[in-house]
């Protein structure tokens, strides 16, 4: 890459600091280059993030269907795993399998509903109705 | 409590540490391309089934740590590095350090990372940052990818260094020791064992998915990704092999060119016409990378999409495959002095 051809097209980083980029200068010399960012992987973090809403709208659907519970909106909005959110809550894996029942989950007690209102960054009441 | 630190930005956050660290350690002549391939750095895994975020686990370094650590040892320069089960023990260790006047480098995770855009908060625990001051409740904080420093209240330090998941840091921290400087003779060295080791995982990995095997394999994979996935999904494949190669740490071009820059840096040492050679290939190299993320783009953006834009796309892995291993041949057949 040719220093001049570094790109600086907008990008969420960009508003916020430009980042190093190692690029040829006229003699043949590397150099670093600062870039506002690239339109190239602006689209793929905006494709990679409108697969999350994809995936939480989907969610959304199942739970009204009654297939699943709030839990798994959360899931898919903050993309977390069952081992990810298992490492935040402490609840083991299993567990939140079984959480992710309607039914079961209905039945959980304030206590546990708070731990996963935690890792969530949300209410009870957001996590109980979820919030949508 | 600040010890003197002085923060220069990085393309990359571990071997942007290392400078960093190693600059406050007293020791001026480790660029962030030499800490990189000293560090052996460079690497290529493509490990199918596996997934990450839903999508292909693919990886352009090696493993978080091994840059620095592979870089202190050919340097001889003692590290201390601890991992801790209590939050508080961590923090308690991490003042005594800033107490004695030593900066520290820190594994942290960037989902809840305050001074990072929310569209780059993914659950990716590979992060490094340097904590070099406490002032009351907030920690002064040199991030080498971000162009100036910043704080992080306690309670978001430590949210940070016990972020969950894969490769969760677990508080880990790490410095070097103290040095008095290192000569270039040890340099020399040290470029001949960083070289030696990428050759060895870029070029005999003994499987498949390593190293340009990998890349080619990756390339063979990919033409079949339409067919098998869908070209909605294929797309979301694509979108994730651009992010995991040009996103801020790489440098451009995943990495290629900040090897490039070694390349051309260890010249200054070994008087090596390969050096040079190899040089250029990785700058080509990583221009073809980018070429790829440029054809990927089109497809994940809907402009392109037939099975011909997916071979191309193999294609240029294939390409990509063939510079770097005659790069990487040169590299083996350098008579070192």
């Amino acid at each position: 890459m040719k220093q001049e051809d570094v790109p600086q097209d907008p990008g969420a980083l960009g508003k916020i600091s430009r980042e190093v980029c190692y690029a040829i200068n006229e003699d043949g010399r590397y150099v670093t280059q600062l870039s506002r960012g690239w339109e190239v992987k602006a689209s793929a973090l905006d494709t990679a993030w409108q697969d999350i809403e994809k995936r939480a709208d989907a969610a959304k659907e199942k739970i009204r269907n009654h297939e699943a519970s709030p839990l798994l909106y959360f899931m898919e909005k903050c993309s977390m795993d069952t081992k990810i959110l298992s490492g935040y809550t402490g609840i083991w894996k299993w567990a939140i399998k079984r959480h992710l029942k309607p039914d079961v989950f209905a039945k959980l007690s304030d206590k546990t509903l708070q731990r996963y209102a935690a890792a969530f960054n949300v209410t009870i009441e957001d996590l109980k109705l979820g919030n949508i | 409590m600040i010890t003197q630190f002085e923060h220069i930005q990085s393309a990359h956050c571990e071997t942007g540490v290392t400078r960093n660290l190693l600059k406050n350690a007293g020791i001026n002549n480790i660029t962030e391309p030499l800490a990189f391939g000293i560090g052996a750095g460079l690497f290529f895994i493509y490990v199918p089934l596996l997934k990450i975020n839903n999508g292909p686990a693919i990886a352009f370094r090696s493993l978080p740590g091994a840059i620095f650590n592979g870089t202190c040892s050919s340097l001889g320069i003692p590290v201390t590095r601890k991992k801790f089960s209590e939050k508080q023990k961590a923090q308690h260790f991490l003042d005594s350090c800033l107490n004695e006047g030593r900066a520290v480098g820190c594994q942290v995770g960037v989902y809840f990372l305050p001074y990072f855009p929310k569209e780059y908060r993914f659950h990716f625990n590979a992060h490094n940052l340097v904590v070099y001051g406490r002032h009351e409740d907030e920690y002064l904080i040199s991030d080498p990818v971000m162009e100036k420093v910043t704080t992080l209240s306690s309670y978001e330090l430590e949210r940070v260094r016990f972020a969950k998941g894969t490769l969760a840091p677990k508080g880990q921290l790490y410095y070097p020791e103290r040095s008095a400087g290192v000569s270039d003779e040890i340099i020399r060295g040290a470029i001949r064992k960083g070289i030696k080791k990428t050759v060895g995982s870029m070029l005999h990995a003994p499987l498949p998915i390593v190293g340009v095997r990998g890349i080619s394999f990756l390339g063979r994979r990919i033409t079949r990704w339409r067919e098998k996935l869908g070209l909605e999904k294929a797309g979301l494949y694509l979108a994730q092999l651009v992010r995991m190669q040009e996103e801020i740490g790489t440098g451009g071009g995943g990495f290629r060119f900040m090897y490039g820059a070694f390349l051309q840096e260890a010249t200054a040492y070994h008087r090596n016409e390969e050096l040079q050679l190899a040089s250029a290939m990785f700058t080509e190299s990583g221009d073809l990378w980018r070429a790829a993320a440029l054809q990927a783009a089109g497809i994940y953006k809907g402009r392109l999409g037939s099975q011909a834009d997916f071979d191309q796309m193999g294609g240029y892995l294939q390409n990509i495959h063939d510079v770097e291993k005659k790069a990487l041949r040169h590299l083996s057949e350098i008579k070192w002095q």
